[in-house]
């Protein structure tokens, strides 16, 4: 069965709340625009199957 | 009127020997800022005291005969994301003009100035070097100095049109995804990116730091070399520096280059672009008697690896800006950032998985060949303000595809040179020159062949 797609409104509606961003409510249907570009854009990363020991490569010395 | 010299190793050689003074050169290079600056709209700040003071220090080595340094007297701007102690790094944003002015140069300008050059003043960019237009809501756009009805590209858009308009013979610019490629092809210069972590990003304002690079403008192959030796070594001060030893054979510069084996990017890369971009890559591939090609697997997903990273990195510097005060910010970043700040981790850890997934395919490919050849940007210079371009019969919006060629390369880091192609009647485009990681020498071994075909 196809998965519903996502209410991307709603998503940036609620995350921005999270993060505190709520009061640009006059932006959100640009940056809602601009999230379904990066959704679109994000699909092609996460549809990759990567080998399970592929890690992620950071620069930290301790 | 642009002043009469080539290039810097020009300039510098005439003023190492006393033919003209650096006081006369950085005298004149103010007063053409001054006077075609208002129309180019590259420099956002001028250092005109400290020039001076500079200029008439290395006059003083001169005449007692101490070495006055490879780029004595030569003047250069870098993008105003750069620290210059005493002016506030704007990185292109009004927000960050109520900060403290900087206490110190960059790494980067401190060893220029150190071998010599003069610093100038500061470049125009996109806000935050989130872009590929320099089209700056706070400080104006940068036209491209070929035709000022179309951008410079960006977001080192005035680094690159100060070189190409010879404002100065050499910049510094930063990139990302491709900020010193893109404009460098559009205006006609070249534009290094050396291997991530090569140069030291300390004292430069960041993007995204798991992409963001420093590199450099030049109207010549000789002025990159130079550059490039002046600037690599490594920095405490910048994490992610390497502490592998400064490139320094580059006597082999002239020499046969036969030993490098070279193969076109195709797949993704002979996809997407007008038919004159073909043209001049397969023009570059001609004169180096190119006839192999090479798939670079997966480079479409790589350019939405690297875009998400950029998305979430830039959102996270910005956090606290973009929740008191969005207002200030350019409106073409703006709605980006916010948008990134929304992004869920795994998308943003997935993509950086995929960076090492890709690293290795590409690993593989450089065991085949040593040199890498594809098109810089995907056309020549959009109109200034133009949202949409079509190529090849798909319509599809300017800002974020002037990348396209670029973004895959910057993910992993690789060094790429971006080398000009200029014909009569044409607006310039660039190819670039990609090889393994640590390998610029390869690619300055390639553009100085090149240019010694007359291809620049």
């Amino acid at each position: 069965m196809e998965q519903p797609k996502p209410n991307w409104k709603e998503y940036v509606e609620q995350t921005a709340k999270l993060m505190n961003l709520d009061h640009t409510g006059e932006y959100l249907p640009e940056v809602t625009n601009n999230f379904v570009a990066i959704a679109n854009i994000a699909s092609l990363v996460m549809e990759f199957e990567l080998p399970e020991d592929t890690e992620i490569a950071p620069i930290f010395e301790p | 009127m642009s002043q009469q010299y080539q290039d810097a190793t020009e300039l510098a050689a005439q003023i190492r020997s006393g033919k003209i003074s650096a006081q006369s050169v950085i005298e004149a290079t103010l007063k053409d800022i001054h006077n075609r600056n208002p129309e180019l709209n590259c420099f956002t700040a001028i250092t005109a005291e400290r020039a001076l003071a500079q200029a008439k220090q290395i006059d003083n080595k001169v005449a007692v005969g101490n070495d006055p340094g490879l780029l004595a007297g030569v003047p250069f701007g870098v993008k105003n994301l750069f620290d210059i102690a005493g002016i506030t790094t704007i990185a292109g944003s009004a927000i960050n003009r109520e900060y403290p002015p900087a206490q110190q140069d960059a790494t980067a300008i401190t060893k220029l100035c150190q071998a010599g050059a003069i610093l100038v003043g500061a470049l125009n960019m996109d806000e935050y070097a989130y872009g590929f237009v320099t089209e700056n809501s706070h400080y104006g756009a940068t036209p491209n100095p070929y035709d000022s009805t179309r951008i410079s590209g960006g977001s080192s858009g005035g680094s690159a049109a100060a070189v190409s308009a010879k404002l100065v013979p050499f910049t510094l610019g930063s990139d990302t995804n491709g900020s010193v490629r893109v404009p460098s092809a559009l205006c006609g210069v070249y534009g290094l990116k050396p291997t991530y972590g090569r140069l030291s990003r300390k004292g430069a304002f960041l993007l995204s730091s798991s992409l963001d690079h420093v590199g450099a403008f030049t109207n010549s192959v000789r002025d990159l070399v130079k550059l490039f030796a002046v600037l690599q070594g490594y920095d405490p001060q910048d994490p992610v520096s390497t502490k592998k030893p400064p490139e320094s054979n580059f006597s082999v510069l002239g020499n046969d280059i036969t030993d490098l084996r070279i193969a076109v990017a195709d797949g993704y890369f002979a996809e997407g672009s007008t038919p004159e971009v073909k043209e001049a890559v397969a023009n570059v591939a001609k004169t180096l008697n190119v006839t192999k090609s090479i798939a670079i697997p997966q480079s479409h997903r790589a350019r939405a690896a690297a875009y998400i990273i950029t998305a979430v990195e830039g959102a996270n510097l910005h956090l606290e800006k973009l929740q008191s005060r969005p207002q200030d910010f350019d409106p073409a970043t703006r709605d980006r950032f916010l948008a990134g700040a929304l992004i869920p981790a795994s998308w943003y850890a997935q993509a950086q998985k995929f960076r090492s997934w890709y690293r290795r395919q590409v690993q593989e490919i450089f065991q085949q060949v040593d040199i890498i050849l594809a098109p810089t940007t995907p056309c020549v210079a959009p109109k200034l303000g133009q949202e949409t371009m079509t190529i090849a019969g798909v319509e599809m919006l300017v800002r974020p595809n002037l990348g396209r060629f670029t973004q895959p390369l910057s993910f992993i880091g690789l060094p790429v040179l971006s080398i000009p192609i200029k014909e009569s009647n044409r607006l310039p485009l660039g190819v670039q020159i990609i090889a393994a990681p640590y390998q610029e020498l390869s690619i300055l071994r390639i553009a100085d062949f090149l240019a010694a075909q007359d291809i620049k």
